[in-house]
């Protein structure tokens, strides 16, 4: 199958001071098929947004290739890249952020429909359609953000991603921002989604947990590089990379007793910067595991399983 | 104003970002954030006041001479120098003309020069201050450069010499005082704008294929606003009072029109025998002054998220 969304050999830098580089997203390769969901975790300043905002050429890359259903996005300029658009969109971490405080949320929805001249005259039909889908009625079109919980407005977030009927969706940390009640329930409104539409979501988030309930295969990202990408059951059951095993062993079990007796794994130290890293694997400085090559030579990403591999001088 | 307590609701989003699910706003009323400041205004006494005042000098500016039965031009030297009295409850100046109504001819003149002035600033800087904020780069640095020039000298001195180069005359006055508003009006409109551009709103506009013309007007400027017509209240009181420095020196309104600097000026020489034509030019300064800032204030506290949320 071809996949929906392919990433490859992907670079962003930002100039730091007058010679400096900082390496937010570093020769990242990956490919989504449709109707897939890729999980992006990792921790924070890692660069899972920063790639996310490549993907959709809202940031420009420094090099590398986006292919989206065969397009080059990243050459895509004006009227072909507003065309693009149409097909994939974004729900942010921060719903208050994400609406215009000066816009009801009828005039928020119909924006991307008008901007687009979709459904053109029914706007507003369209919109209340919207919001039923996602649990809302249309009560609220004439409502303004701050009107709203967290929770409902992410949701309003959602039907906003909808409104120009795309099929690609990067999920930017939507639920992070969310009390844990209501994460669940925004969890399910985005897997139900899925389903029903057959989308294709980039989910990017730090919670394991979160990524593991939605995901179908599952990236980690440090420091801007990849350093597994597997199945969700096998990045789980089987993590490879160092990094990957002290995530997870970093999940704390709902069990005391249990989280007690689990072998510790805790990451010691030192944190290695993004900006002009020094050569060598990016974990160096904290991988419980490392070896003289690791330090001179960046790993390889080596194919373990199938669909599994990682960046590991270890399994190299 | 009998509204304010029945719609005391909802203005106010739930205690925590993302609390509970169904505490949708249950009022009618839509409460815009343009609404929640105008609420808020209006629970300000000091506000009021200032309003109240601002808007009888507005009155007094269109009706002018009219209310008066004098004539604010007319000469009489049979009552030269009058103390204040009933018939002349400001007295009369040098020339036996009526200094109360002399006082609301000089009111449309300091209303007309700061209201064209502080718009005139506002098309001037609104559009450069966007172009600075969201650009950034060549045109943001030339922009900004010109803005410095302005900010290098101090505000009456640089009114002083603009007049005095472009020549002495209304037009010129108000000109030169935009010329030095824009400056202000250019540096906050970039201010707020390079903080609401970081703002997931315009990536989410970016991210439907809106042009920068449109994200610009929709997203961005509804958002800077606020801070901008604060300042520009507060510049409509700064321009009465330079008006009044330059017109007393003799580089704005020019004799025998009435404006309360050129006003103070004739009265100088009669300071000591006939202080009314002093005392009631300087009053209607202040009171002026006084009347904008008390708006402004309560217009800045009512913008103000953090006060207002209350």
């Amino acid at each position: 199958m071809t996949p929906l969304l392919e990433v490859r050999n992907l670079h962003k830098y930002y100039p730091v001071g007058r010679n400096s580089r900082l390496k937010a997203v570093d020769d990242v390769s990956l490919s989504i098929q449709p109707g897939e969901v890729l999980g992006l975790v990792g921790e924070s300043g890692c660069g899972k947004t920063t790639l996310g905002r490549v993907i959709l050429s809202l940031q420009p890359a420094t090099s590398g290739e986006v292919v989206f259903d065969g397009i080059d996005v990243l050459s895509l300029q004006g009227k072909d890249l507003r065309r693009l658009r149409r097909r994939m969109q974004i729900v942010f971490q921060d719903p208050y952020s994400s609406f215009n405080p000066r816009m009801t949320i009828g005039a928020a929805l119909s924006f991307p429909m008008k901007v687009q001249g979709m459904h053109r005259g029914n706007e507003e039909e369209r919109a209340v359609e919207l919001l039923n889908r996602v649990g809302l009625d249309g009560s609220v079109l004439n409502r303004y953000p701050h009107e709203f919980s967290g929770g409902q407005l992410q949701r309003i977030g959602i039907a906003r991603a909808l409104t120009l009927d795309s099929d690609f969706i990067v999920a930017d940390e939507p639920v992070s921002a969310l009390d844990v009640s209501i994460q669940s329930q925004v969890l399910n409104l985005f897997k139900d989604l899925q389903e029903e539409l057959n989308l294709t979501y980039l989910f990017i988030s730090h919670d394991l947990g979160v990524v593991e309930f939605i995901s179908d295969r599952v990236a980690v990202l440090y420091m801007g590089r990849l350093a597994e990408i597997a199945p969700t059951e096998d990045l789980f059951g089987d993590p490879r990379h160092p990094y990957t095993q002290s995530l997870l062993a970093a999940v704390l079990h709902p069990d005391p007793t249990l989280e007690k007796s689990k072998p510790s794994m805790a990451i010691e130290g030192e944190i290695s910067t993004p900006i002009d890293p020094p050569p060598g694997c990016r974990f160096y400085g904290r991988c419980p595991k490392r070896m003289d090559i690791c330090r001179v030579q960046d790993p390889p990403m080596v194919s373990i399983g199938p669909r599994h591999s990682a960046a590991c001088w270890l399994h190299a | 104003m009998h509204d304010t307590r029945t719609i005391s609701r909802t203005d106010e989003r739930p205690p925590d970002a993302a609390g509970s699910d169904d505490a949708v706003a249950e009022t009618d009323q839509v409460l815009s954030p343009t609404r929640l400041a105008w609420k808020s205004f209006r629970r300000s006494k000091l506000g009021l006041v200032g309003s109240l005042m601002v808007l009888l000098l507005i009155v007094i500016a269109i009706g002018g001479e009219q209310f008066s039965p004098y004539d604010a031009y007319s000469m009489d030297s049979s009552v030269s120098l009058e103390p204040p009295s009933l018939a002349h409850p400001a007295g009369t100046d040098r020339f036996g003309r009526d200094q109360l109504t002399r006082l609301m001819e000089g009111t449309r003149i300091s209303m007309l020069v700061s209201f064209v002035a502080v718009v005139l600033s506002l098309v001037i800087g609104i559009p450069l201050g966007l172009i600075a904020g969201y650009y950034g780069g060549l045109a943001g640095t030339v922009i900004m450069r010109g803005v410095d020039v302005v900010f290098a000298f101090p505000t009456i001195l640089l009114a002083l010499m603009l007049v005095a180069t472009l020549g002495a005359s209304l037009p010129n006055l108000i000109l030169a005082i935009a010329v030095i508003f824009q400056a202000n009006v250019v540096r906050i409109v970039r201010a707020s704008v390079m903080s609401v551009k970081e703002r997931e709103f315009v990536e989410a506009a970016r991210a439907v294929g809106a042009r920068d013309s449109v994200i610009m007007a929709q997203f961005i400027l509804p958002n800077v606003l606020s801070p901008v017509i604060v300042q520009a209240t507060f510049h409509l009181s700064l321009a009465i009072f330079i008006e009044a420095a330059l017109s007393f020196l003799g580089l704005g309104t020019q004799p025998p029109t009435p404006s309360w600097g050129l006003m103070l000026n004739e009265s100088r020489t009669f300071m000591e025998f006939a202080p009314w034509l002093t005392i009631f030019p300087g009053l209607a300064i202040i009171f002026a002054v006084l009347g904008f800032n008390l708006m402004g204030d309560a217009l800045r506290d009512a913008f103000d998220p953090r006060l207002s949320q209350r």
